[in-house]
Order: structure tokens, then sequence, then C-alpha cells
């Protein structure tokens, strides 16, 4: 134990002790390299402004290699295979495009992905507000959210054996472990196995990330509420409106652009959700979604990269505009103060 | 010492021309104000003597080396901030060290260095504090006192008492006098937008408008013998009166422009007449204004005014404070 | 002090309804914690809500044997007490009965008639005697008796126990953690400095720059496994080292942390006042200088927030890990641990509740201790106030 400990130690005093190293060594170096601490004379001047020009990439340098090495070489490649067919040998144009046009399964996917768009990103963002306005002046209204962010902090694995206990499903008249069929069994009901049944397992499924998110909306939403300014909410009192119209009226219309943003942040989460899906379903009973398709055609039987990249650009292509619309929202809100 | 030369200073955002062809002397050791309205390019003018901003083109000398190419930290200026750009993480040892810290000086000499300047402004005891912790004069001093340390040749303020309350910045006009008094071979270019202080602490004013420069003087030049209706409407307060009209054709002018304190009044009627419509009692003076067939005008009395609102008033400007302007705005000599 | 203005009507019913979603958010949670505090038998009988109070459950036992008759007063008697050998089971008997139809047939105390002329009587604490007028024999032995027990909450430490020191999480624990800090302080380290370099310095192409980092941001993470996972094999076999190592998932985590890394810290570094920078600039101070003197300690809450979404996100993280990292002891990391034990432990409910909550309760420690940075750090771009 002791030995693995130590281990562990070193493999990372080594690892954190390099990033630093190369950002102290290269800039040591670029300052003994072009020295320009001798006052005003015109070498100093020179070098500075040499200095000045080199420095920039010391910065970026690792940053940009990484991405090159981990996000743009395999979108270029996403994006070659996607034309090509299953072991990448052979150009097939759009065939790959065409084949998911009309295959049931990504017509499928896509149907659930966009009933989830529809559903996660308005219910965390509507309950994010809702639970957001209740705390907002309660003492112990930190402690609150703290509660509702918690979940966030928990990995799809966990969540997956925590949601166990909610759905699962024992027949009937044995003793349910599961706290929903309990209720319903309670109330006289009959035990349904909820992550099978047809259509409505997907809303069982949204629920987690729902149960997820809505704590990172609420802490946004929180902040972006206690910067109203509060003579406005004042003067709406004294001009005689009343709770909900100065929630809709007054609070909603000062704090839209971060509503808009953290609904669509949750949108772009949504549409790459992935880990949910393939822990609690493993896309069984029709409750497959782009990203875990595109997984089966890549690692699972499908064995299909053409496809599986083709599903991917798809996936990227979808999320593109509505990131770029919520980055613009998110400058010009900078710009306004 | 060191003197700073401008000449033919163009510089621009894009397309927009902010500063337009401005040459000028600032002679070593002098106390010169950038005086202007809002958004004239005093800030840009200031940041390209710092360096701060590359100007576009023309040359710039300060001490006799063109310095165009130099960066800020090599040009040997110090700046203070309008909002002073203490490092709020840094106590105020470290603030003011920070600059000799750069300079690779030895820890004992910064530590001399340091409080010779914390006692000169009166910051030994606050040594040890964050700026969070200081008032805003004090932090004001904290950012003079960072100037100082480096024994910098040029001093550049940029409306460094604007955040300032109204009696603090009293207080802290006269110890900035009072620096230029302790360090006569510093040069001081000063940036405001306030006429008071430009009249009160420079040695020599430079009025810009939109980028150009208006006019070069003394203080008491620029009251007396203003250059432009924009120059004589800047400098003084209240504001100059501009008659146009009957009183200025008889002077052969376009307009005339009498200061407030410069009218007589007269039993018989003049060419400029009106009702008093409102008085303002501050004690020493008196301000009347008085609405008359060319506008409002401004008139100032000493101590109190006999003079009741309503009544009728007969204006005469006395002869030898009139300034005569002509078609284009210029003064008449 | 001024009042912040009220919503509400009522001050309890807003109390009241924040309680009830603040129960509904971590009843899963408190679900998962519970179980994995049950004895193991437990976890799989009954729903974990029902181990909060005291329950009755059904049980049976066996009365001793022939052997430890005792005669009295011309009568044999066997007694002794129903929880002896039952184990783990404690509590009160409310009835007890000896045929399996009628479990709880007889008041505790009181006196049933066996068929065979004998008679037995169980008291609430358990204890039994079972009388016969005449001497047992090897048919009477071990007679089976059922009773209603009330049980008080019963909870262990023993699933931790076993999930820490026999399942080998304890080992993956570290294996995460060696996994974890690197990815979180290296991300951190080089996008500040990118995100430095993009906000303060003179550089060609910095605007194109920012925008394709920021379009790197959609791309699905999935779809970076396959070319990466060819890459790296590649690279191992050119320089003859394994192709599966803890610096590859440091490595592959910063790039996949870094597009969102610069995005948030830029936008945060950007935000900082332009005079101070400019200050330190005509203090003499170099870019490097500028960067870990000003920048850093003043962009702490960014830094926060973002180290705390990192360290959720790698922690978290089972797919990287298991492209990049072997499935060996010494590389097994917890998600990946607790994903195995699913797949072959997945009736073993003891288990999992347990190394559930130990996955959960790093991050939630992290979570917890760095919150206050979290909102301040995350909202420098988009919302005023903070
Ligand atoms: N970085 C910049 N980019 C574009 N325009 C600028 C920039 N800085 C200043 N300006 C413009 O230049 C003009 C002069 O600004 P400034 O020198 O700050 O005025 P002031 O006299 O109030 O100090 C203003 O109209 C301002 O909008
Ligand atoms: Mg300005």
């Amino acid at each position: 134990m002791i030995a693995q400990v130590l281990y562990a130690f070193f493999t990372v005093v080594l690892g954190v002790g390099g990033c630093f190293g190369y950002f102290y060594g290269s800039n040591w170096l670029l300052d003994r390299t072009f020295p320009a601490n001798a006052n005003n004379d015109a070498s100093a001047v020179r070098n500075l402004r040499v200095q000045a020009n080199i420095r920039p990439w010391l910065f970026l340098g690792p940053a940009l290699l990484l991405l090159s090495v981990y996000l743009i070489f395999p979108v270029i490649q996403t994006v070659w295979l996607s034309f090509h067919d299953r072991a990448g040998d052979q150009f097939v144009g759009l065939a790959n495009y065409k084949w998911a046009f009309y295959d049931d399964q990504f017509r499928l996917s896509i149907f659930n992905n966009i009933l989830w768009l529809a559903v996660v990103p308005a219910l965390c963002t509507l309950m994010g507000l809702i639970i957001a306005v209740l705390t907002d002046r309660l003492w112990w209204g930190n402690l609150a959210k703290s509660l509702i962010f918690m979940p966030l902090a928990i990995s799809f694995v966990g969540a997956s054996v925590i949601w166990k206990f909610v759905y699962d499903y024992r027949g009937a008249g044995q003793q349910q472990i599961g706290i929903l069929n309990a209720i319903v069994t309670y109330f006289g009901g009959d035990p349904q196995v909820w992550i099978s049944l047809p259509f409505w397992n997907n809303f069982f499924l949204m629920a987690i990330l729902v149960w997820i998110q809505t704590g990172f909306a609420t802490v946004i939403l929180a902040a972006a509420l206690r910067g109203i300014p509060e003579d406005t909410l004042e003067a709406a009192n004294i001009d005689g409106a009343g709770p909900f119209k100065i929630f809709y009226r007054i609070m909603v219309p000062q704090i839209y652009s971060t509503i808009l943003v953290v609904w669509t942040t949750i949108t772009v989460l949504v549409l790459k959700i992935f880990d949910i899906v393939l822990t609690m379903t493993n896309s069984q009973w029709n409750t497959s979604v782009l990203a875990n398709l595109m997984f089966d055609w890549m690692f699972r039987g499908g064995g299909d990269f053409g496809r599986g990249a083709a599903i991917a650009i798809v996936i990227m292509v979808a999320v593109l505009p509505i990131m770029i619309w919520n980055i613009r929202q998110a400058n010009n809100e900078q710009k306004g103060h | 010492m060191a003197n700073i030369k401008l000449t033919n200073i163009n510089k621009s955002y894009g397309s927009a021309q902010i500063i337009k062809d401005v040459s000028l002397d600032i002679k070593s050791g002098e106390f010169i104000v950038f005086v202007g309205p809002s958004g004239c390019g005093k800030s840009t003018l200031l940041r390209s003597i710092s360096g701060l901003d590359q100007v576009t083109s023309g040359t710039l000398e300060i001490d006799n080396a063109v310095v165009n190419d130099v960066p800020p930290s090599k040009r040997g200026i110090a700046m203070v901030f309008q909002s002073y750009a203490l490092y709020p993480h840094m106590s105020v040892f470290e603030n003011i060290g920070f600059a000799l810290e750069n300079q690779g000086l030895p820890r004992a000499e910064i530590k001399k260095k340091v409080e010779a300047v914390g006692e000169m402004l009166q910051l030994t005891s606050y040594l040890t504090r964050l700026p969070k912790a200081l008032s805003g004069g004090q932090r004001q001093r904290v950012a003079i006192g960072r100037a100082i340390v480096r024994g910098a040749k040029v001093f550049l303020f940029d409306e460094p008492l604007s955040n300032l309350d109204a009696a603090l910045r009293v207080q802290m006009r006269m110890e900035i006098a009072k620096l230029k008094r302790d360090l006569p071979n510093t040069t001081m270019v000063y940036v405001t937008h306030d006429q008071v202080e430009a009249m009160t602490m420079a040695d020599r004013i430079v009025v810009l408008q939109a980028g150009r420069v208006m006019q070069v003087g003394t203080p008491m030049e620029l009251y007396e013998n203003p250059n432009s209706v924009f120059v004589a409407g800047f400098i003084g307060s209240p504001k100059m009166n501009f008659i146009t009209g009957l009183p200025a054709e008889k002077l052969k002018a376009k307009t005339i422009g009498v200061r407030p304190e410069h009218f007589e009044f007269s039993k018989t009627p003049t060419d400029i007449s009106g009702t008093l419509d409102y008085t303002e009692v501050l004690g020493s003076d008196s301000f009347l204004y008085v609405s008359t067939s060319t506008g409002m005008l401004t008139v100032r009395e000493p101590g109190r005014t006999q003079y009741k609102t309503g009544q009728k008033l007969n204006l005469k400007p006395i002869a030898e404070h009139v300034h005569r302007f002509g078609q284009d705005d210029s003064s008449l000599k | 002090m001024l009042k912040r203005f009220s919503l509400e009507p009522s001050r309890i019913a807003l109390n009241i309804a924040v309680l009830i979603i603040i129960a509904l958010w971590t009843f899963p949670t408190a679900g998962l914690l519970i179980s994995s505090l049950r004895d193991k038998n437990d976890i799989a009988a009954s729903g974990w809500w029902t181990a909060l109070s005291s329950a009755d459950v059904a049980k049976k036992g066996r009365l001793k044997d022939k052997v430890d008759q005792v005669e009295k007063d011309g009568k044999f008697t066997i007694s002794g007490n129903v929880f002896e050998g039952a184990d783990g089971v404690s509590g009160k008997v409310s009835a007890f009965g000896t045929k399996v139809q009628a479990p709880g047939g007889n008041p505790a105390g009181t006196v049933a008639t066996l068929d065979n002329g004998q008679t037995l009587v169980v008291n609430v604490d358990g204890s039994y005697v079972l009388t016969s007028p005449t001497k047992f024999t090897d048919e009477d032995s071990g007679g089976r008796v059922f009773y209603i027990a009330s049980q008080p909450p019963r909870f262990t430490l023993e699933n931790y126990q076993t999930v820490l020191f026999s399942e080998g999480i304890g080992r993956s624990f570290i294996n995460s953690l060696t996994v974890t800090i690197p990815a979180t302080i290296i991300p951190i380290l080089i996008a500040a400095f990118a995100a430095y370099a993009l906000a303060w310095m003179k550089l060609p192409f910095r605007g194109l720059i920012i925008a394709i980092i920021v379009g790197l941001l959609v791309v699905p993470l999935q779809m970076s496994l396959i070319p990466l996972l060819k890459l790296y094999n590649a690279a191992g076999t050119f320089m003859g080292v394994p192709s599966k190592t803890y610096l590859g998932v440091w490595l592959a985590h910063t790039g996949f942390g870094l597009p969102f890394a610069i995005y948030l810290l830029r936008s945060y570094i950007a935000g900082l006042p332009k005079d101070l920078i400019e200050s330190a600039q005509i203090d003499g101070a170099n870019d490097f200088k500028i960067f870990r003197r000003v920048v850093l300690p003043l962009c702490f809450p960014a830094l926060a927030s973002f180290a705390i979404f990192q360290f959720l996100w790698v922690w978290n993280d089972l797919l990287v890990a298991i492209v990049f990292l072997g499935s060996g002891p010494d590389q097994l990391v917890l998600t990946g641990k607790l994903n195995a034990l699913l797949g072959s432990r997945g009736g073993n409910w003891e288990i999992l509740t347990a190394s559930a909550f130990v996955t959960i309760i790093v991050p939630l420690t992290v979570f917890f201790s760095l919150q206050r940075y979290f909102v301040r750090g995350l909202l420098a771009g988009s919302v005023k106030g903070g």
C-alpha cells in the first residue's frame, strides 16, 4: 500500500512538475537568450521586441499542440472517415450520410435526441429558476442550493446505481426495493419495469439528467437574480405589481440573457448525451441517442467507422449553431456593462 | 531631466483618427496639463507618450531620443492611472516596490527606497496593508509613490483625482503641487477634463478638442487671451458669455465674449438688457442669470446682490475685457 | 438594512416548498447512503426506506436438541433463546407459532399447546421454554419455531470494510487520484497561460485562434477515441513503450478539457482591469512576470471554478479511462472498478452501494470545499455581480 501511494505521489509530482518546468524553463531561456535588463540601450530595446514576438507562442504552444492532437486531428480524421467505407479504404462519397438518412435506428436516435432537447433544457432551466427564486431569501438558501447542486458531483456510473434504487422492479407480490414501484404498489397499482416501458422510458432517463443539471442552472440563475437592482423590485412593488407579475415582468426580463445562456449550455450538453443511456439501458428498449449510436457503430459489433463518423459529424453540425449563438449572447452581455 | 517633443503625431484606431497632427514641445521639469472635453483624445495622447499605444505617424522624442518603438518600461516614464491600478493582492510595500523588483534590485535597497517614499507620502504605517484597506486619498498616494520610487524622469497622470470627492480632490491637488516642488527636475504631464485643476496646477495648459491642439499657454494667457471661442468657453468658471448680434456687430465681430465678472450695471438702458431670472448666492459671490434678447447671460457680483428676481437689468461689458471673435470663431486681435 | 422584497405570501409555505424540493433531490442519494450502511441481506429484501424505522420481520429458527433437555418435577423442558444462532438478529418478539401457516399465531408470553401435548412459551425477549410430559426423543429433535420479531434500525460499516480492503477499491482509489490530480492541474496551467496570451498579448491570428478553440467545444468526445487510440498504439510501438500510461491519460484529459478551460479563463482574464496590466508593463514586468505576479493571483476564482469542473469530469469519467488506461489493478480507476462490479457483482448490492458511495465522496468534498469560488469564476463573462 505504502509503495503504491509513493509511486502515485511521484508520478503526480513528475507530471505536474514537468508542466511547471516547461513554462519556467522556456521563459527563463528566452530571457537569457535575449537579455533586456540593461537600461535603455538599443540592444535591450531590440531584445525586448524579440521577446514580445516569441513569448506569446511559448504561452500558447502547449495548448495549441494538445488541441491539435486531441481534437483537431480527430475531427479531420472523422470528416475523412465519414466519406469512406467501413474499414476506411474506399471513398464512398455521401453514402454514409445517405444510409443514415434511411436507417431506422438513426431516425429513432434523432427522434430521441429531439425529445431530450425539447424536455431537458427547458425543465432544468425552469426548475433552476424556480428554485433560485424560492431560495433567494432563505437564510439556509445556500445550503439548499448546495444540496440541489450535489448530483452534479456524482459520476454517471454512481448515478446509475443510485437510480437503480428508484427504478428497480420486483414481480408483483414481492416487496419492492425501488421507491417508484413501492409507491405505485402502495396505492394499489401494478409494479412496472420503468426503463423498458416503450417511449416513456426515455423520460425516466431524462429525469436523471434533470436531477443532475438543475443544480447548475440554479446556481447560475441565483447569481443573476442577486445582480438585479433591488430598487427595480421595490419600484414594481410600489407600483402595485403582485409577486407573479414582478417575477415575469421585472425579474425574468432582467436575467433573460443568463436564462438563455443556461438553456443553451444544457442544450449543447444534451446533444452530446451519452453516459446515462450507456449505463442505464445500453441503448436497449429504443432509448438510443446519436452519441450512443455512433459509439455502437465505432466500438461495438457495428465496426463501421464510416457510419460512426457520419453520425459524429451530424452531432457536431447540429451543436455548432447553438454554440455560436450562445457565445455571441455571452459576448453581447459582456459588452453591455 | 527630460524634455518631451511631439512632432506631427497622428493616432488612429482603424479608420477613426483620434489624434490629429499634434506637435508639442514640453520643457524639462515642466508641469503641463492636457485639458479638454471628455473623448477629445487626452488619454490617447498620454498613452502614446507612455508607449502603451503606438502612434500611427509622427515622431516622439523623450530626452532628445526618438522613442517611437521603445516599449513603455524603457522610456523612463511613470504613470498614475485614474483607477490607481493598484495590485489588489499586493501590500502597499509590494505595490510600491514592484517596479524595483522588476529591475532586479537587491532586497535591502528596495526596502530602503520604498520606506523613503512611504515617509515622504505619509504612508509609513500603512506599508503592510492591502489596497482595499486604504482610503481613497491613501490609494492615490500609493499610486503616486509607485511613480516616485523609480525615479522616473517623466510622470504621466491620467485624471488622477476624478475618483475622489470634492474635499479630498482639493487636498490632493495641493499634494501634487507640493510634489512638483519637491521634484523640480521631473517633467509632469497631467490629463484632466476639469479646467479648475488645469488652471491651478499647470505651468502650461494644452487645450485639446477632437484630437487637435487648440491652444498652448500659461493659465493666465489662456484666461486673458483665448485664441478661439472654444478655448474661451472652456477656460474659466462660470463659462464666458457669448453675445452675437448688434452688440457684436458694433465691435466688428461675429461674436463677442464677456466673462461673468466683466459686466457693469447701468442705470440707463444699454444694448444688453434683460430681466433677472434667477440668482445663485455662494456667499463670496453671487451669480445672476439674466435673460436677454441674445440669450441667457451669467453675471458675477462679489458678495450679496441687491437685485431681485424679475427685475430689469441693464448690462454693460467692461470694454478692455471684451473678447472679439471672427467668422471662423478665432480671436480677432 | 432594507429587507429584501418578498415574493411569496408566506414564509412558512416558502420554507416548506423548498424543503419538499430538497427532499425530492436528495432522496435518491440518501437511498444510496442508507443502503450502503445496511446489512447485505436486508438491502435486497426490503426497500431502504424501511431501514429507518423498527420493522416487524417474520423469522424462523430451530429449537434446541434433546441433549439439552432438563428433567424437573417429572416434566422435561428445553429452554433457550430464539435469537441464539440467528446471525445478527436481535430485537423483540411480538408473536410466535410452530406452523408455517401461522407464524404469529400466539402472542409472545402465552402458552401454545403443540399437537403431541408439548407446550411452548416464547417471551418478548426471545427466551423460550418447551415443556413435555415425556422424555424428548429423536423425533422431537430441533423442532421449528416461527416468530415475528420487531427489529430496531440496524446499520453496519461492514460493507465499507469489504469494499475498501478486499474488493480492490482502495487500490483503484489511489489510481483515480493519480489520474485526477495531474489531469486537473496540467490543463489549468496550460489553459491559463494560453488564455492570458489570447486576452492580453499581441499576436497574429488571435481572433481566429479563439474562434477555433471555441468551435472545438462542440466536438463529441467519443468521436476522437478511435483516431487517438490508433495514434497511441503507433506512438507506443514506435518508441517501444506501453501505449497505456498515466501520462497518456493525463494528456488526453488535458486535451479534452482545454477548450472549455481556455474559453472560461480567457473571458475572466480579459475582464481584469486594463489599467492593472498596463501599470505592470510600465513597471517593467515582462508578460511572464505579469502573468505570475498579477494575473494568476487575481483569477483564482476562475481557476477554482474550472478546477471543480475538471476534477469532477476526470474523477467521474469512465470512457477515457477505459480507452487510454489498462484494466490491471495498477491502472483501473474507481469508475472502471465500479462498472466492472456492476457487471460481475450486479446482484451484490452491498458491494455496489458502498463502492458507489466511495466514488462520490471525493468529488463531493472537493465541490463543497471550493464551491464559494464556483459561481464567481464562472460568471465573469456572462452575468453581472456573482
Ligand atoms: N482602443 C480604442 N479603440 C477604438 N477607439 C478608441 C480606443 N481608445 C479610445 N478610443 C476613442 O478615442 C477617443 C478619445 O478617447 P480618449 O483619449 O480616452 O478620450 P479622453 O480625452 O476622454 O481621455 C474616444 O472617442 C474613444 O472612443
Ligand atoms: Mg480619458
